[in-house]
């Protein structure tokens, strides 16, 4: 071991990012390449009855346009999403019923405004409610998640407790927006493919185009260099690529298609709206008897995906009896899909914001509630945990805030305007690794070559992956070069679920370490292409676990809510995380804190509506859909345990990217609470709603 | 400069003229980081555009294309400007830099550079450029006593405005990061303050 993981260590591509020489998707200027632009539909549900682009086609430097009647066939994908400008349906508004072609983004912009679409319009439906009669219990949720889980008599267990929290909680549509819109440039030469995405993986990619085309995957090659952002929404291929390459074909040019801020809410997919119902039964010391924690939420008409918002319940407290339901419609709205920790994010509000309502019943400290119902086993599985230090998280975090000495009294710390409060709540997140392949290869220069088809979506998957590697083959880090981003390269799953590092740093390790082995029996000098080993983790990542994994965390926040204008500033926040072992501490605190500013936005400006009238979302730019701004963020901190965990992978690490998000906007919740005495239940908490909520509990 | 691709599409049947103007478009000439470019430019296209397709210059970035990210930040005569709103048509003479030119014709990045990826003030990088011109345009603007919402009102006028983490959080509001980099980007510029 040289000690390279945990350092500290720069980027390695970060004199490109600061520079402005990092290429991302849109960035190729391959000769002769064209620029399209989409047309989505503008009817909720319904059929395109025609398609006049006649206007469109005389616009100058319109080369052509696409509809669902002259675009290239694609075979049947399995993900309806991808199966553009292929039949007159239109499932949701917002979907794309033509694509123009042309040699500006000017004049494919201007055609796209020239295209005449007629629909054949239905009635639609895209309010969801609580009691929606479209409402089924899914056979699974996201991540293979059971829909409904019982065990004993919650209903009996939550009737006859001491103390009951029956709430609904609310979260509404949350739109990832990465900060570089969804892009893919695609060239067709001699029956191949090439393809440069904005992807969190491009072996999925891939392997989809081979599927929509009928081609061989070894006609394809897809690249991701540089991602600017994903947070889920490009965790599989999105119609942008597929577009692409059906322009490039159609046309015999290298095309871009770069989808318009404003048109990635409806088809790159969303945070489904959830709607909680939790029912906390509990004895005078606080010990849980009951739980059950329901969740409604919405899809498409093409495409089942359930946020799995009732799941965490099913990790987090020990509780004899308990139910975890989920319960989905099907409305003419588009496809939800991932957004930075699915489930955990949005069920962790709710569950973490009700623990937080039975301190206040119980009267009891909420640190030492949650104490109390630390379970020996994961509630829901049985399993042992492979490690759990939630408690220590708590601990820890409480002795950093300062926690201790705390006035549980809610709405007594007034400054002037403004209302001062504290909050805190957990945060989990499983550990989930796939299985990768890597090769590693010594040169006789004395450098090492690492090749994997990782991508950094600005994880700093590069620079981590270098760390595992050069620990494994126990040399300097400087040593060591690192290939990813290309399908070129030894195949690897996405970036996506925090399983990126441990999927791809597991088959790094492997490879490196039968490298080391290899080198060690090699005498003499190395041969000119140097001395390869090979990794499949294939069998041993993906194998079952005998432990519940999971990392575990603890948010704090501070806030202080303006009774004038009912404006909440979190002045602190604070995270301390329990996840295996951090590989680097640099990028790692960054993605942390990343996460907390995420959840920041979660619990006080970020909010989507879906419009009834006509069926999409209302804030689909940055200038009505309002992400955090420098402004809104204070001081963050983030902290980790060393925590040793053998059940994990050879790096001992669990993933990071995802669990700063998950109470953090519990914990702004709760902080508000304890300001104000106002319990909030819909977020986000913006300047309206906690205005008219003081107001409402004044009079 | 190749400006074929720009002066194939007049309007049909309107033959442009030698410099290939016609009503649609016109020569333009932009100093970029420091060298000229003349350019027939449509009318349509933004600096952002022109920076990213005709000079192959993407260090800009277009997160939105809206004026409403920052990404695309550039600086138009020293001023921090989103280049996405600007009409490159109507900056005929003026003086751009991009992130690209911030370092100069040096080896050695700007400090604001060197101060970022000290700080590890960025993760996907696409917001980065933009936020790394928006600061250097935010320190001469406090340099030349410009105030901004959050300065004391009864700060002197027309003195240098010091820059606090108030004032480099407010000053920054344009420009978004939705990887969530914001502390480390004001502990990067607090890092270059003179
Ligand atoms: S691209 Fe110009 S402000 Fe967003
Ligand atoms: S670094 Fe990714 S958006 Fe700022």
């Amino acid at each position: 071991m040289t000690g390279s993981v945990g350092a500290p260590a720069e980027r390695r591509e970060g004199r490109e990012k600061v520079s402005g020489t990092a290429r991302y998707a849109a960035e190729y200027h391959v000769p002769g390449r064209a620029q399209a632009w989409p047309v989505p539909a503008a009817v909720a549900r319904g059929r395109v009855t025609g398609v006049d682009t006649a206007a469109a086609l005389t616009v100058p430097g319109v080369l052509a346009v696409l509809t669902h009647e002259n675009a290239p066939r694609l075979r049947e994908p399995d993900d309806a999403t991808l199966a553009v400008l292929q039949d007159p349906r239109v499932p949701h508004r917002g979907w794309f019923v033509a694509l123009v072609v042309a040699e500006t983004l000017e004049a494919a912009r201007a055609g796209a405004a020239a295209v005449r679409v007629a629909y054949d319009a239905e009635g639609h439906d895209v309010a969801l409610t609580a009691s929606h009669p479209g409402l089924y219990v899914p056979e699974e949720a996201n991540a293979g998640a059971p829909g409904l889980r019982e065990q004993g008599d919650p209903d009996g267990a939550f009737d006859s407790a001491a103390a009951r929290v029956d709430v609904v909680y609310r979260v509404p549509p949350l739109h990832n927006h990465p900060m570089e819109p969804h892009a893919s440039t695609a060239r067709w030469e001699d029956g191949r493919l090439t393809v440069h995405t904005s992807s969190q993986g491009t072996n999925a990619v891939r392997a989809a185009l081979a599927g929509l085309f009928g081609l061989p995957e070894e006609r394809i090659v897809v690249t991701a260099e540089h991602v600017g952002g994903g947070f889920g929404s490009k965790g599989t291929p999105r119609p942008d690529v597929v577009l692409a390459a059906m322009a490039a074909r159609q046309t015999g040019r290298p095309v871009t298609v770069s989808l318009p801020r404003r048109y990635l809410p409806a088809v790159v997919g969303h945070r489904a709206p959830t709607l909680h119902r939790l029912r906390l039964g509990a004895d005078e010391d606080g010990h849980l008897s009951s739980l059950t924690h329901e969740v409604g939420t919405h899809t498409s008409r093409i495409k089942e995906f359930v946020e799995h918002a009732a799941v965490p319940a099913r990790v987090m407290y020990a509780a004899p009896h308990r139910r975890t339901v989920h319960r989905v419609a099907a409305l003419d709205v588009p496809s939800p899909s991932w957004m930075r920790a699915p489930g955990e994010a949005p069920g962790m509000y709710a569950l973490e914001s009700a623990m937080d309502e039975l301190a206040t019943e119980l009267d009891m400290d909420p640190i030492e509630l949650r104490v109390r119902n630390e379970p020996d086993v994961e509630p829901d599985s049985g399993l042992p945990f492979s490690s759990r230090h939630l408690v220590e998280c708590l601990r820890e975090g409480a002795r950093r805030f300062g926690w201790a000495g705390r006035d549980p009294r809610p709405g007594t710390r007034r400054e002037g305007p403004l209302l001062r409060g504290t909050g805190v709540a957990a945060a989990t997140y499983p550990v989930m690794v796939g299985p990768s392949t890597a090769a590693a290869r010594a040169l006789p220069d004395g450098t090492y070559l690492v090749r994997v088809n990782a991508t950094d979506i600005g994880t700093g998957a590069r620079t981590v992956l270098a760390q595992v590697g050069a620990d494994a083959l126990g040399v300097p880090l400087e040593r060591v070069r690192i290939e990813i981003g290309s399908s070129e390269l030894p195949s690897a799953p996405l970036a996506g679920g925090s399983s990126g590092t441990a999927s791809w740093g597991w088959a790094v390790h492997e490879a490196c370490a039968r490298l080391a082995r290899r080198l060690a029996e090699h005498t003499g000098p190395l041969p000119e292409q140097g001395v390869e080993a090979r990794a499949d983790t294939t069998g041993t990542a993906d194998a079952e676990s005998e432990r519940a994994r999971h990392a575990f965390g603890a948010h704090f926040a501070e806030v202080a809510v303006d009774t004038v204008s009912g404006e909440v500033r979190v002045g602190r926040l604070l995270g301390v995380y329990a996840a295996g072992r951090v590989l680097n501490a640099r990028t790692g605190r960054s993605q942390f804190v990343g996460g907390m500013t995420m959840g920041l936005g979660m619990a006080l400006t970020e909010g989507s509506t879906m419009d009834a009238a006509f069926g999409d979302f209302t804030e689909s730019d940055l200038a009505s859909y309002h992400v955090p701004v420098h402004a809104d963020v204070g001081e963050i901190e983030a902290h980790w345990l060393d925590e040793d965990d053998p059940w994990l992978n050879p790096m001992g690490s669990k993933g990071i990217g995802e669990i700063g998000i998950v109470g953090t906007a519990a914990a702004i919740g709760n902080a508000v609470h304890h300001a104000t005495g106002v319990r909030f239940r819909e977020l986000p908490l913006t300047p309206d709603r906690v205005l008219t909520g003081m107001l409402g509990a004044r009079a | 400069m190749d400006t074929r691709s720009v002066r194939q599409y007049g309007p049909p049947g309107k033959v442009p003229d030698d410099m290939g103007n016609d009503q649609h478009h016109s020569e333009t000439t932009l100093r970029v980081n420091g060298k000229p470019h003349t350019l027939t430019v449509d009318h349509r296209r933004v600096l952002l555009d022109l920076l990213r397709e005709d000079l192959g210059l993407t260090g800009a970035k277009k997160g939105c294309d809206h004026g409403q990210c920052g990404a695309c930040t550039v600086l138009v005569d020293g001023r921090r400007l989103n280049s996405c709103l600007l009409f490159a048509v109507a900056l005929d003479g003026c003086d751009v830099t991009t992130v690209e030119g911030l370092a100069g014709d040096g080896e050695e990045p700007h400090p604001l550079q060197r101060a970022f990826l000290e700080r590890d003030a960025f993760q996907c990088g696409y917001c980065t450029p933009g936020q790394i011109c928006s600061a250097v345009g935010v320190l001469a603007e406090a340099a030349a006593g410009h105030p901004s919402h959050v300065t004391d009102p009864g700060a002197p006028s027309g003195q240098p405005v010091p820059l606090d983490r108030d004032e480099i959080r407010e000053r920054l509001s344009g420009n978004l990061c939705r990887c969530g980099a914001y502390p480390r980007i004001a502990e990067a510029v607090e890092d270059v303050i003179p």
